[in-house]
């Protein structure tokens, strides 16, 4: 049992709204942003005119970002990208509140489903509650190529639809694992020189998994992404990392069929967790990077601009310097405040710009959030949708 | 089975020190929710192999428990009895197996929304038990010292950061001797102060070390390391793997079966080190990592006098696989992220030291080897400053006096 280091606040939820201040501070020096809380209710965002079609792109962080590495003073040189050209055009949420399991696989699962699950983290298993994309198809009646995962490692393959009865089966969102397609374009060898990009589980500080290539993989990449083996192997000798990978991946599924649901899970941040400090570092500002590609993409692509909204938000952050319990940024196994509380980003299409809101929401709210959005209903989720972003 | 339930036999395969010491208290423990006696368990099981500072306080802890009267001691673990547990855990062997069962709990209390209460609870009982303890008074302020950045010609890094808060920036440090003069304080307290396990060398190099003083080395491990991750990949491959089944692999292993066998082998200081390496993360693989990782346990474990940490530089990122197995490409370092890592490590080891006993008392110095910068943090000193003149280490050394 911890020993309480000398200064720490004393409560979590102390810890929480020095959380949420400190970043709400930042971005308002940063940017000029105002507080939600200060503009006339109700929201006046009926105003805006709203496309009539409307896509949603969601990148979660699987890893999470502390404050100290990002929006407090110290951090701010990591993440220029977001503060320069994301920060400026989004409503900010300051403190979101994970009060589930935290660890990634579990955690996606439910802000993928909008309830916290509890299943095991390390258990090859689906979602117990019907996932965002399963409601998204089933409501809207959408063909199957219109959701889509992209998801860091092989534990995330059963994240795109649930065992929920009614739902399930049929109805999910259909994922790709940027590193297993990798691997079936390389099964003729080669593996060597792209273990880089084949990288699992830092969790367990462990061997990564032998990730099996076979033929629905192959067929992926020539049906969908219309590329050739040899034109992917290619490129992706030109990445660095297996976010980058996935990004690359990303891209290719906008171009190719535009899906009005996506979800890509970034996991480069948490190399924290081989307790080597400047790679967490160069995860984040890499996770920077391509959150603004990824809007970038959002821009350029006809399909997708003026009428896409996107959200940032790490899954959760992970464990406080002052937490005795913990050893800092490397893991996030405290559940002290600091691990529970992240942000959450939305811009684009219907949001209002250069905005903060401060008060605490919780990471099972974004699945409602895109129901409003979106609309379809998701009956079973315990979250509550953010009326600042509908 | 529950802890009301327990007899002086079920304790017979413990080591002989922790046996007594269980059969001992075993009314005591019998009073206890089975919530919190496991943690008591996974601490006494150990105890023939715990640091003397260890021992003390875990003696302490079961006499403060055994102190309190019976209506006391229920409030006491009141938060700790409501806990919802489950008959697979009532069933589990919890008795010799305490560390597998806290495990087994920790996921139910996670998977059941209880791990907060339980944090909760637990931090009000260490700091109601901490401020009952009377303690010895320390025959010196404790002192840590930390150089990096070895193999780094120049960097644009801001060092330091965080420490500069807490203490005086010196950038006019003549590196001549530095290491060395560091090297002999280190031997000077511990000849001056001699306490078991009372003064630490940890290093991510090769060994230094000295008569009193306790070293633990990653590039000394090296054999021992490279036991470790076959066992891993030998786990990892067989078709039953998964990341539980690897922890509690690790967490059952003994030092003879890495190889920390021959007469004279310190048998508290070798669990020490296989914790190290198996119940660290990236602790195998970095050696800044285990720096780091070594410097807070033995603050924690041994509350030492003395600590005297330095870093050198890790082997650059590679694929996990290749990392842990020493295959693949030739390993490079990187001297430059090694810096990184062990300022954050350094600012670690600080915190780990102000959570002791004497943290007002406390005297810290941190290095940036070879070079200028260095930051000073004792009570004397003003926080937040920078001093600019013309310092040789010896002297720097003075200023925390």
């Amino acid at each position: 049992m911890p020993r309480r280091f000398r200064g720490e606040p004393s409560t979590a939820r102390e810890v929480a709204h020095a959380i949420s201040r400190s970043r709400r501070e930042f971005l308002r020096q940063a940017t000029g942003a105002v507080a939600a809380g200060t503009l006339l209710h109700p929201y006046p965002l009926s105003a805006l005119a709203l496309p009539r079609v409307r896509k949603a792109v969601v990148v979660t962080f699987g890893g999470g970002a502390r404050d100290d590495e990002t929006f407090a003073p110290d951090g701010q040189e990591n993440i220029p990208h977001m503060l320069a050209e994301l920060a400026p055009r989004s409503t900010f949420f300051t403190q979101v509140i994970n009060r589930g399991i935290l660890g990634h696989y579990v955690a996606t699962a439910s802000l993928a489903t909008g309830v916290y699950e509890t299943f095991n983290n390390f258990a090859k298993v689906s979602p117990d509650h019907p996932t965002v994309f399963e409601y998204f198809r089933k409501d809207l009646k959408r063909p199957s190529t219109d959701a889509w995962v992209i998801a860091p490692s092989n534990g995330f393959n059963r994240i795109g639809e649930s065992a929920y009865r009614g739902y399930g089966p049929g109805f999910g969102a259909g994922v790709i694992l940027p590193k297993r397609l990798l691997a079936a374009a390389l099964a003729g060898g080669g593996e060597a020189d792209f273990n880089h990009l084949l990288r699992d589980n830092y969790e367990s500080s462990s061997f990564s998994p032998v990730v099996g290539g076979n033929d629905i993989e192959l067929k992926t990449l020539s049906d969908i992404f219309q590329l050739s083996v040899a034109d992917f192997v290619a490129h992706a000798k030109s990445l660095a990392s297996p976010d980058e990978l996935s990004v690359y991946i990303a891209r290719q599924l906008m171009h190719r069929l535009a899906p009005s649901l996506l979800w890509i899970t970034l996991h480069d941040i948490d190399v924290a967790h081989s307790g080597a400090f400047s790679l967490y570092l160069d995860g984040i500002r890499r996770s920077d990077r391509l959150c603004a590609e990824i809007w970038r993409t959002i821009q350029s692509e006809p399909e997708y601009a003026g009428k896409t909204t996107m959200f940032i938000l790490p899954d959760f952050g992970r464990d406080s310097d002052t937490s005795a319990g913990g050893n800092g940024f490397q893991h996030h196994r405290t559940g002290d405040a600091t691990s529970r509380t992240t942000w959450m980003m939305a811009l684009g299409a219907g949001i209002r710009e250069n905005t903060i809101v401060d008060r605490p929401i919780e990471s099972t709210d974004l699945v409602p959030t895109l129901g409003s959005l979106l609309g379809f209903s998701p009956n079973l989720s315990q979250g509550k949708p953010l009326p600042e972003v509908l | 089975m529950l802890p009301a339930q327990l007899t002086a036999g079920q304790f017979h395969a413990y080591p002989p020190k922790a046996r007594q010491l269980a059969v001992d208290n075993v009314a005591l423990l019998q009073s206890l929710p089975l919530g919190f006696v496991p943690f008591l368990l996974k601490e006494i099981i150990l105890y023939d192999w715990k640091f003397p500072a260890e021992q003390w306080e875990l003696n302490k802890q079961l006499a403060y428990l055994a102190g309190l009267s019976d209506e006391q001691r229920q409030a006491e673990m009141a938060r700790f009895a409501k806990l919802r547990l489950s008959p697979r855990l009532e069933a589990f062997d919890w008795v010799n197996s305490p560390g597998q069962f806290l495990e087994m709990l920790s996921a139910h209390l996670w998977a059941t929304h209880q791990t907060d209460e339980f944090r909760a609870a637990s931090e009000k009982y260490v700091h109601k038990f901490y401020a009952s303890l009377e303690r010895p008074k320390l025959p010196a302020p404790r002192l840590g010292i930390v150089a990096l950045g070895r193999g780094v010609a120049e960097s644009r890094y801001l060092l330091f950061r965080k420490l500069r808060r807490n203490g005086v920036y010196f950038n006019n440090v003549n590196a001549l001797n530095g290491l060395e003069t560091l090297l002999e304080t280190v031997k000077a307290r511990a000849a001056k102060y001699p306490e078991p396990y009372g003064h630490w060398s940890i290093q991510g190099g090769a060994k230094m070390t000295a008569p009193g003083v306790t070293c633990v080395s990653y590039e000394e491990m090296t054999p021992v390391r490279r036991t470790l991750t076959e066992k891993m990949r030998a786990a990892y491959e067989s078709p039953n793997f998964n990341p539980e089944i690897l922890r509690t692999m690790l967490a059952r292993m003994e030092p003879q079966s890495l190889g920390m066998t021959g007469p004279d082998r310190d048998g508290t200081l070798d669990r020490f080190q296989l914790s190290l390496l198996t119940e660290g993360s990236g602790t195998q693989i970095y050696s800044t990592t285990f720096v780091q990782w070594a410097a807070r346990e033995a603050l924690r474990r041994a509350q030492p006098l003395t600590v005297f940490a330095r870093y050198t530089p890790r082997q650059k990122e590679r694929p996990m696989n290749e990392l842990l197995s020493g295959t693949g490409r030739t390993a490079a370092t990187d001297p430059e992220g090694s810096l990184i890592d062990g300022d954050m490590g350094a600012y670690y080891t600080w915190l780990n030291q102000q959570r002791l006993p004497g943290a007002d008392e406390s005297r810290f110095l941190v290095w940036f080897e070879g070079h200028s910068e260095a930051v000073a943090i004792a009570p004397k000193l003003k926080s937040n400053t920078s001093d600019t003149r013309a310092i040789h280490m010896a002297e720097l050394l003075e200023t925390l006096a």
